[in-house]
């Protein structure tokens, strides 16, 4: 089964037919993923603004980037889940867009640099890792982030 | 252009409520316990600032697009009103408990009433964000 045949799969499917049907699902799950867009924004931002010496640049990296993380979590958790449930909603509609697809690839891109690179860096000793390098990672972090939010904007346009 | 002003809007989202978000979950003892509540309150507020600054220049842009049919939705108004009690109780806070916030500023959990200014503040960006996402759907749901 190609991909396009499993979009066309999932937004045929009885459930996905079902949320199109009710004139209100769909508006209020983008609600929600919208506020999970609030959500990874502040936890993202705490940190990132700290590795670039703003914010609250008095406190250790580790420590915020450890309270951060279980919020980014979450966010991400609401992000993914309500997302999931737009996408199927108009899979085949997504599916030929570039932008969808940019999205994607910046979303892994994060996630990955966030759990590996990213999350080196900020739990290391602020001693231990040069300026440039967090400021590097921060940059890094806040344009993959920026990348998946303005795909996911215009994706949305009609 | 309306787009473009649109995604703008939109976007900053995530610096003006995700910032303001983080402010209070730490006012309710969520997360940063262990940074002093002025701390975070005074290193974060300007990026919150900053974004509540573009917020309200695109979305006067956006509402002078069509002011008429802005004025008219429902959920514009509700969204004005539930931004009007942000700001409302954003302002009882700096005059009350923040005044005193020496008392409670290295507490992992701060009382009650701050608790209670943090949840009222979430609560507010929520209807904020939801009823701004409706706007797009008065017809539907007013008629």
């Amino acid at each position: 089964m190609s991909v396009l045949e499993f979009c066309r799969t999932v937004q045929y499917s009885a459930p996905l037919v079902a949320m199109r049907a009710s004139p209100w699902l769909f508006p209020v799950i983008a609600t929600i993923h919208l506020m999970g867009l609030a959500l990874i924004g502040g936890a993202v931002l705490v940190v990132d603004l700290r590795l670039l010496g703003l914010g609250l640049r008095n406190q250790p990296v580790a420590a915020l980037a450890h309270d951060a993380e279980r919020w980014l979590f979450r966010g991400l958790a609401v992000m993914v889940s309500t997302g999931l449930l737009l996408f199927m909603c108009f899979a085949t509609k997504y599916y030929f867009l570039t932008f969808f697809w940019v999205k994607m690839a910046a979303l892994i891109l994060v996630v990955i640099f966030t759990l590996s690179v990213r999350r080196r860096i900020a739990m290391a000793n602020d001693a231990d890792v040069s300026p440039v390098r967090c400021k590097l990672v921060a940059l890094v972090s806040l344009f993959l982030w920026t990348t998946v939010a303005v795909g996911g904007r215009y994706i949305g346009f009609p | 252009m309306f787009l473009g002003v649109l995604m703008i809007h939109v976007l900053t989202v995530s610096v003006f409520v995700g910032t303001a978000v983080m402010i209070d979950l730490r006012l309710l003892g969520r997360t940063m316990t262990h940074v002093p509540a002025s701390q975070v309150i005074a290193r974060l507020l300007p990026w919150s600032e900053a974004g509540f600054v573009v917020m309200v220049v695109t979305g006067t842009l956006l509402f002078y697009a069509s002011p008429l049919a802005r004025y008219e939705n429902m959920f514009f108004r509700m969204k004005m009103a539930a931004l009007v009690l942000a700001l409302l109780n954003a302002w009882l806070f700096r005059r009350t408990a923040y005044r005193r916030v020496a008392e409670w500023d290295l507490d992992p959990v701060p009382p009650r009433r701050v608790r209670m200014t943090g949840a009222v503040s979430l609560a507010l960006l929520a209807t904020i964000i939801t009823t701004g996402r409706m706007m797009a759907y008065s017809a539907y749901w007013f008629g």
